[in-house]
């Protein structure tokens, strides 16, 4: 007796399994058109390889496998292909797709078959592809191509062939009709798959114990053979694949893995049956056993049909009376799907036709409020939650659905039938999963174009930063080609730009001044030494002369030497009062000081120091005058220069009149003495050595005859700056004849 | 040929939620028809008046959110509300007192939380709690059983009893209940208490008409259980987890005693709890082992506030607390899936 492990959940809904089975297998008369879609199997569809108006017999191949994963298609009955179109597919979905059409010629005459009783004496993987060649598909109703289940991959070792019987549908009774008509076909068909796949250590068809008649036939048709005949309770969905794994070995399918990983193929007795008579009769798949069954049918049986025979023809032999039908399911109640025509055919996979009447299945009640009664967790085979998934379902919360094991749901619908609320939840679940398959699908999208985004970025950015260098490149070739230019520029400005000349001063001014107290003071103290030094050697001067004229000229020495040793002393002393003494800074408080000044004020100013010059300067011009020297055009000059530089200035301040004085913006008077050094040097710069020469010695000349007679009204007067002033004279003198000869070699 | 096209599964099983719900009622029966034998028609008014009540407020919260009245109120859930909730009051309470509880029930506790399915807290029992803590006085006050007074209330008195409580009913017809009278136990040997008290020497095991009352929700329990409403679950968790723990802390029956487990058991609403309040689907756990938890929980925390709590019952508080760690017993006994090696936490983001 063969070890049965239970599984999980489950339900018992009523079998509705005898209608069909008091009727013995019908035959039904060739349809006008045979419609055969080229996508009957799971994976690519098949490829056609004829055209519309060839003349095709019954078996011969009307279309080839479009790839490994396919299954070819074989003309179901003698005829001429009419069309190769969409016509509707029968399908969850109701969509058309590519159909071959054929109008029977009502003989069918076969094409000449190639069978090949002994098997055995053939490799497996010919055999294999003989199987592929003839269209074999899973029958039990996902359509899993057989070729591709019977050829395992060398690192899966099958140890166990399991053969499903166990047909736990209600209503459906096609393989049951099958075991029990031709129990040695299926017997057969198990001895050449386990063949196929090297002879697993165990081969077992798995039947529910409502197929008594089933197992007794399978059991007397096993006799002696060590195929296993395995009974078992019945329980929705024992029939699914994993299930019926479990219940039969009490192993586990793990996520996400296929059987033949844990060493098992499990294949539906039809599918066995198809395979045999593939081999060893060398009969395409044309027809399959489909069970016909509904109140809404006068006639309920299982029938022989020829694959892409129309639904509805199959019903219409039936009695079917639309009235009385509630819809017409493609598979069980279960698991089957509702079509909206009877014109889809039946294919290789349409295990029953179901014209259930209003009373049969009435159509589903409002959906109420889900209770969570968790019926449908007790029913769930998966071991699942299915009130959380559909929680989870109706928020779109994909993430919690995956948490939940969305994907381990094979849609067996036990927990929407048992559910009090009538709520779908297998159509919530369907809904949910391909929303996320798409989300996948999108988001796989969407990162592919986010990377290629994000690599466009980084092009762009390189490009970018490329520009950028060679941009900054030229800009420092350019400022390097600038700063020379300017370096010239300002080479050639120093020689002629007394601005920039006495900016330069100020600065080595401030450089100086910048000189640490410290060195300042030993400056000082040097220079201090040596007034020092030189006043001694002046007075030892004096008192060696000899002379009256000597003598004069000694005291002179030491009376300068005297003034310098004060000065140095005077400076020294300050140095140590206050060694942070910054001129520059000074200059700019004088500076600061005359622009607060008001334009009025400044002009006031600037009129008292004329008139005080002009005052001094007529002083001196009448003692020149009564002296009668020399020099009393050029201080009459002078004075009448001072005295139009007064009425200038009054005249200006006249022009000021208080009104017009505060309106006027002050004057710059940085900027205007800028301008007009500015000025003066481009005069100068305009004039030709020569020509600056000799400004140079007029002004010599003027400065030497104002030296000249300061020296006079010195020695008139009896000062003590004579001797200063005479020096000061004969150092005017040398330069003024340095100056002439120097204009002359000019 | 135009057919409707309906997704599977398109066989449903014979189960409905209506169903379900009527049943529910039905099974209170036994208990009900024990309450009115043992303390007189006031049980019986209590449920027709908090049924009536609930299928209103469930009628006006509908028509205010605006649903399909006709549809939900026939889903039969409010009726349930109404009925456990008329049953846990005691008898003779005013009828506004019930309208509270009712109004708490239905409306607060309920369609506050979006209605049937949404609700975390079992509806009846925050009706109660509010109740318990708000008018701790009419909500204490129990008719002694028949046995003991040897009369009970007429319909008259009971009416009069709807408009001022147990003051319009004839005098010492109100004492201790069998919980009451063990918590006011202070050192005496539990035989000593059972002597005593007189609604305990009236009774078998657990006081007179209480256990009788237990005993008819413990029949209702096992009605539902056989009619598959409800799994075995949390009630087991609960009754076994009570009766292990009685049975602990029982000691022989010395003054220290928390009473027998038949105490336990066969008194206040530990048959009405088990069975009606505790398998509530909605404001419990999901998994069959999480029921296992959440009943055992309800059960722990009954003997715990029985014993060393303030109040003399503990059901409703129980409950509602166990509701709070529902979601939290759910987070740690999801089922293993099939092919999956181990159960998933539900807080696990897939791989």
């Amino acid at each position: 007796m063969t070890q049965i492990w239970n599984i999980p959940g489950g339900i018992h809904p009523p079998e509705n399994k005898q209608q069909s089975l008091r009727a013995p297998l019908g035959h039904i008369d060739l349809p006008a058109e045979l419609v055969l879609p080229l996508n009957q199997h799971l994976g690519a569809p098949a490829e056609p390889v004829v055209a519309v108006g060839d003349n095709v017999k019954t078996g011969q191949v009307i279309a080839q496998p479009g790839g490994q994963f396919s299954a070819a298609v074989h003309a179901s009955s003698s005829g001429r292909v009419i069309a190769i179109e969409d016509r509707p597919l029968p399908h969850p979905s109701g969509f058309a797709g590519p159909c071959i059409v054929i109008a029977p010629d009502g003989l069918d005459t076969w094409i000449n078959l190639e069978p090949c009783p002994d098997y055995r004496a053939q490799e497996p993987v010919e055999l294999v592809q003989k199987i592929r060649l003839a269209g074999i598909a899973g029958m039990g109703g996902a359509g899993f191509p057989t070729a591709i289940k019977l050829a395992p991959k060398a690192n899966q070792p099958i140890d166990t062939l399991i053969l499903n019987g166990t047909e736990c549908e209600p209503y459906i009774t096609a393989d049951d009709r099958l075991m029990r008509d031709r129990p040695e076909q299926v017997i057969e068909g198990a001895r050449l798959m386990a063949y196929l796949l090297g002879e697993p250590d165990r081969v077992v068809i798995g039947i529910e114990d409502n197929k008594p008649e089933a197992i007794a036939a399978l059991r007397a048709a096993a006799e002696g053979s060590p195929i296993e005949i395995a009974g078992f309770p019945t329980k929705y969905p024992s029939g699914g694949e994993k299930q019926l794994i479990t219940i039969l070995t009490g192993r586990e399918v793990p996520a996400g893995k296929i059987p033949a990983d844990i060493g098992i193929v499990v294949q539906n007795v039809g599918t066995a049956v198809a395979a045999w008579r593939a081999v060893v009769r060398g009969e395409p798949l044309i027809s399959r056993i489909t069970t016909v069954v509904g109140e809404a049918l006068d006639v309920q049986r299982n029938v022989e049909v020829r694959l892409g025979t129309p639904v509805a023809h199959v019903l219409a032999a039936h009695g079917f009376q639309a009235a009385k039908a509630s819809r017409i399911v493609l598979g069980g109640p279960m698991m089957g799907y509702a079509i909206e025509t009877g014109d889809v055919p039946v294919v290789k996979t349409t295990n029953c036709i179901l014209a259930p009447s209003q009373q049969e299945l009435p159509a589903p009640p409002p959906a109420q409020a889900c209770i969570r009664c968790g019926m449908c967790s007790e029913a769930c085979p998966a071991s699942l939650l299915p009130q959380q998934l559909y929680w989870y379902a109706r928020a779109q919360d994909h993430e919690k659905l995956e948490a939940y094991n969305l994907f381990d749901c094979i849609e067996c619908g036990a927990c929407a039938y048992v559910c009090p609320s009538s709520i779908p939840l297998v159509h919530y679940y369907r809904a949910a999963k391909g929303d996320i398959r798409q989300a996948q699908v999108d988001k796989e999208k969407a990162d592919r174009s986010r990377e290629r985004f994000a690599f466009r970025q980084e092009r762009i950015a390189r490009q970018e930063a490329e520009k950028e260098a060679k941009r900054a490149e030229r800009a420092k070739a350019a400022a390097a080609a600038k700063a020379k230019m300017a370096e010239k520029k300002s080479n050639a400005g120093t020689a002629s730009d007394p601005v920039a000349t006495a900016i330069a001063k100020a600065k080595a001014q401030q450089a100086s001044a910048q000189q640490s107290p410290v060195e300042q003071r030993a400056k000082l103290e040097r220079q201090l030494s040596a007034a020092q030094g030189r006043l001694a050697l002046a007075q030892e001067k004096l008192s060696q002369a000899e002379t009256e004229e000597q003598a004069e000229k000694c005291r002179a020495a030491v009376k300068t030497a005297e003034i310098k040793l004060t000065d140095v002393q005077q400076k020294l002393a300050n140095a140590k009062d206050a060694p942070k003494d910054d001129p520059v800074a000074a200059a700019i408080e004088r500076a600061k000081a005359k622009l607060t000044m008001s334009p009025l004020e400044k002009l006031n100013a600037t009129i008292a120091t004329l008139s005080e010059r002009l005052q001094k300067a007529e002083a001196k011009l009448a003692q020149a005058q009564t002296e009668q020297s020399a020099h009393v055009e050029a201080l009459q000059l002078g004075v009448d220069k001072l005295r139009a530089k007064l009425n200038e200035a009054q005249e200006e301040l006249a022009s000021h009149s208080p009104t017009t004085a505060d309106e006027r913006a002050p004057d710059d008077a940085a900027s205007a003495a800028i301008e007009r050094a500015k000025a003066k040097a481009a005069a100068r710069a305009a004039m030709s050595d020569t020509d600056k020469l000799r400004e140079q010695v007029s002004s010599l000349e003027v400065r030497l005859d104002k030296a000249r007679q300061k020296l006079a009204d010195a020695e008139a007067e009896g000062s003590p700056h004579v001797d200063a002033l005479r020096t000061a004279a004969d150092k005017l003198a040398n330069k003024l004849a340095d100056t002439q000869s120097r204009l002359e070699n000019a | 040929m135009a057919l409707m096209r309906i997704s599977s599964p398109h066989a449903t099983g014979p189960n409905r939620t209506t169903q379900v719900m009527l049943t529910v009622c039905l099974a209170t029966l036994p208990g009900l028809m024990a309450l009115v034998w043992h303390f007189g028609p006031g049980p019986l008014i209590n449920v027709l008046l908090a049924s009536i009540f609930a299928l209103a407020l469930e009628a006006l919260a509908l028509k205010l959110r605006k649903r399909p009245i006709g549809f939900y109120l026939r889903d039969g859930s409010a009726l349930v509300t109404g009925i456990l909730l008329g049953l846990a009051l005691p008898p003779y309470v005013p009828w506004w007192l019930i309208f509270v509880g009712v109004f708490f029930a239905i409306v607060i506790a309920k369609h506050l939380y979006g209605g049937l399915g949404y609700n975390p807290f079992n509806p009846a029992m925050v009706g109660y709690v509010v109740l318990l803590i708000s008018f701790p006085l009419p909500m204490t006050q129990w008719v002694l059983p028949a046995e003991l007074t040897q009369q009970t209330p007429t319909l008259i008195e009971t009416l009069l009893g709807l408009a001022q409580g147990t003051q319009g009913l004839p005098d010492g017809i109100t004492g201790a209940t069998p919980l009451d009278a063990f918590r006011q136990n202070t050192g005496e040997l539990v035989l000593d208490v059972y002597a005593q008290s007189p609604v305990l020497a009236a009774g078998q095991w657990a006081g007179a008409g209480f256990e009788w009352v237990n005993l008819g929700f413990l029949l209702g329990g096992a009605l539902l259980l056989q009619q598959r409403i409800f799994t075995w679950h949390a009630p087991v968790g609960m009754l076994a987890t009570l009766l292990l723990l009685s049975a602990l802390f029982y000691d022989g029956g010395s003054s220290n005693s928390a009473g027998s487990p038949w105490l336990h058991l066969l008194s206040g609403g530990t048959m009405l709890g088990a069975f009606f309040i505790v398998t509530d689907p909605v404001t419990s756990t999901t998994s069959t082992k999480g029921r296992l938890i959440f009943g055992a929980g309800v059960g722990l925390l009954v003997f715990c506030i029985r014993t060393w709590g303030n109040y003399p019952d503990a059901v409703a508080f129980a409950v509602l607390l166990m509701n709070f760690a529902a979601p939290f017993i759910d987070y740690y006994t999801t089922p293993r899936t099939y092919g999956h090696t181990k159960p998933r936490k539900a807080t696990e983001k897939s791989e």
